[in-house]
């Protein structure tokens, strides 16, 4: 899955067989579908939630099922549903923009350190496994608490501290194409560096990078839900950690006010979890133990 | 490898260390002077503090002066063991840390435990019935374990184990009237620590299930494996006694590299179950903006994590007689 150990580098991927295979995986499906629902959920808000997220009521506590109350209220009487709709706004924004963001870094400092080698991979790479030591939640932590958590923050400490995973899966890819006929082909047509980077090497990593920063937003999930849960989201939004911060004193009385939220994040995370491993079922046919 | 060469190895990890710590530090010390606000508020905290010891630690770490020199001074605090006092606990930093430090090694090394134990028995069980539905079943289960946040699973078995069933303790680590020493003192501990060491360790279960799985059917089609089927060893002797020895490296690998994470699930953890760790003081300091624990904490912690993958990368080498390191 995602550590480090078992990304091997993919020598030639992509092409249209694994697309192919990726199309047939069910599993592929299944979870593309499943992200689909929650973003269009999400992203129609207003339609879908049927009550104001953040306006209290005097029905606090409501089972679900009750007062016209799908999943129940919480202990200000706000509605479940309308929160959960709302925070899928917040999860999916701070876990895709800081997956891409991570992404972007990750690719920039790995496409380096793979083409350039020497002294400068070496450098970089000591880099990448210093912030990949760093205790990330911990930092995390300290940064919102110090600064305030603002989205844009969240997504900007999410990302700084998620992209060493993208380096060193493109630098492996990179280290092992560098030397590929097809690259010193161009650079005896009289390519420069940059156009090799991007426009020859770059294509065939994509694979790798596309797997990886699938299951970034997975963990960048679950990183702004714990945020959350610490109660240090962004305080004038509804988030699922948040909702499941203040369930933690009401559990006695109010099993729905955890239950709905974990749900929620964990469906998503799954949902992006099985698409990063279907994508690398068929982008890596070596690996690949079909359905 | 000689154990000359392994004790050159583990000096160089040592000096590399140092560069790492010493950066931690500099994006601390960056922190705190980025952060909106006097810097000494960060120093000495939010809670209400004596004037003279704002004075004092203003001083000392020379808040006046350029800022190269309030580095020097900054690392040359920490290196005397001064991680400043929290007014918010009325005790110096160290100490709260020292005093909480048990409770946090016991809650994750029994996770980790428990977790390989389970993780490794999971993973050899799905090798074994490779494609069939126990395989089919031990895949989705440890996807799903692996995208559960830990925190909310410990809400979850809260809910089931300690409200509806009522059969297991919720909050604390153990109950106010039991002895402190003694048999019954060990099962009342047991009964407190059950339900957050579960919590803390599916993932890690979950993880090692599937690097356990994947390892054995790659070592499974090896010559070696071969071999020992010609010799007609059973089974269970290809599969424990070859097989598994060389399983055990990806093993490490998830428990070693992934210690700072177990040490930040541990956070989410204590704060479910009121654990009296490390994080749930962790999440007591953010919450009373107690800056002087949050960064000592951070210190800490990636001091502890620079640690295990330093051990990890030692026991390799015994697990692993081919692994070499320059």
């Amino acid at each position: 899955m995602t550590t480090s150990a078992d990304m091997a580098p993919i020598p030639y991927g992509g092409g249209a067989p694994s697309w192919y295979r990726l199309r047939r995986s069910r599993r592929a499906r299944a979870a593309g579908g499943l992200i689909l629902i929650i973003l269009l959920l999400a992203l129609a808000a207003p339609l879908t939630a049927g009550h104001d997220p953040l306006s209290g009521s005097a029905d606090a506590l409501l089972p679900p099922l009750t007062g016209g109350h799908a999943l129940g209220t919480d202990h200000l009487g706000r509605d479940i549903w309308a929160q959960l709709v709302y925070g899928a706004r917040v999860s999916l924004a701070v876990g895709i923009l800081a997956a891409l963001s991570a992404t972007v870094i990750g690719t920039t400092v790995g496409a380096v350190a793979g083409y350039a080698g020497g002294w400068v991979d070496a450098l970089l790479m000591r880099i990448a496994e210093g912030f990949q030591t760093l205790p990330r939640l911990v930092l995390a932590l300290i940064v919102v608490a110090l600064f305030g958590a603002g989205l844009g923050r969240l997504i900007f400490v999410i990302a700084i501290l998620s992209w060493p995973q993208t380096a060193r899966v493109v630098r492996a890819s990179f280290l092992s194409l560098r030397e590929a006929p097809f690259v010193d082909a161009a650079r005896v047509a009289g390519m420069g560096a940059g156009a090799i980077v991007a426009g020859e090497i770059l294509p065939n990593v994509l694979a790798p990078i596309v797997v990886t920063g699938s299951l970034d937003v997975a963990t960048a999930i679950l990183l702004e839900a714990a945020l959350g849960f610490f109660g240090l989201g962004d305080p004038n939004r509804v988030s699922w950690g948040g909702m499941l911060n203040q369930a933690q004193p009401y559990l006695r009385q109010a099993w729905w006010m955890s239950l709905f939220p974990g749900l929620a994040i964990s469906l998503v995370v799954l949902g992006f979890n099985v698409l990063g491993d279907s994508l690398n079922d068929a982008l890596n046919p070596r690996l690949g133990e079909g359905e | 490898m000689g154990i000359g060469r392994l004790a050159v190895f583990a000096l160089r990890r040592l000096l590399l260390a140092g560069p790492f710590l010493l950066g931690v530090v500099m994006i601390n010390f960056t922190l705190i002077q980025l952060a909106p606000g006097d810097p000494v508020t960060i120093l000495v905290g939010e809670y209400p503090a004596p004037p003279e010891y704002v004075e004092r630690v203003r001083r000392e770490f020379g808040l006046d002066r350029p800022l190269s020199e309030r580095l020097g001074r900054y690392l040359w605090q920490l290196l005397q063991g001064n991680l400043g006092y929290s007014f918010a606990n009325r005790q110096p930093v160290l100490s709260l840390i020292t005093a909480r430090l048990g409770a946090t090694l016991q809650l994750t090394l029994t996770a980790l435990v428990g977790a390989s134990i389970a993780g490794v028995a999971l993973g050899l069980l799905a090798a074994r019935r490779r494609g069939g539905p126990a395989d089919g079943l031990a895949q989705g289960a440890t996807l799903f374990g692996y995208s559960i946040p830990e925190f909310w699973l410990g809400q979850l078995l809260i809910l089931v184990f300690a409200i509806w069933l009522g059969w297991l303790p919720s909050q604390g680590n153990r109950s106010l009237r039991a002895p402190t020493v003694g048999w019954e003192a060990a099962t009342d501990g047991l009964r407190y620590l059950l339900l957050p060491a579960l919590a803390l360790s599916l993932r890690y279960v979950s993880l090692i299930a599937r690097l356990t799985r994947a390892s054995l059917l790659e070592v499974l089609g090896a010559d070696f494996i071969l071999a020992a089927r010609a010799r007609g060893a059973s089974e269970r002797t290809v599969l424990i006694g070859h097989a598994l020895r060389h399983a055990a490296l990806p093993v490490l690998t998830v428990i070693g590299y992934n210690f700072g994470f177990v040490l930040s699930g541990s956070a989410l953890i204590e704060t479910v179950f009121s654990w009296p760790g490390i994080g749930r003081l962790l999440f007591d300091s953010i919450t009373a903006r107690d800056y002087p624990v949050m960064t000592a904490i951070l210190l800490l912690v990636s001091a502890t994590v620079v640690l295990v993958n330093l051990i990890t990368d030692l026991l390799y080498t015994a697990v692993d007689p081919r692994v070499h390191y320059r």
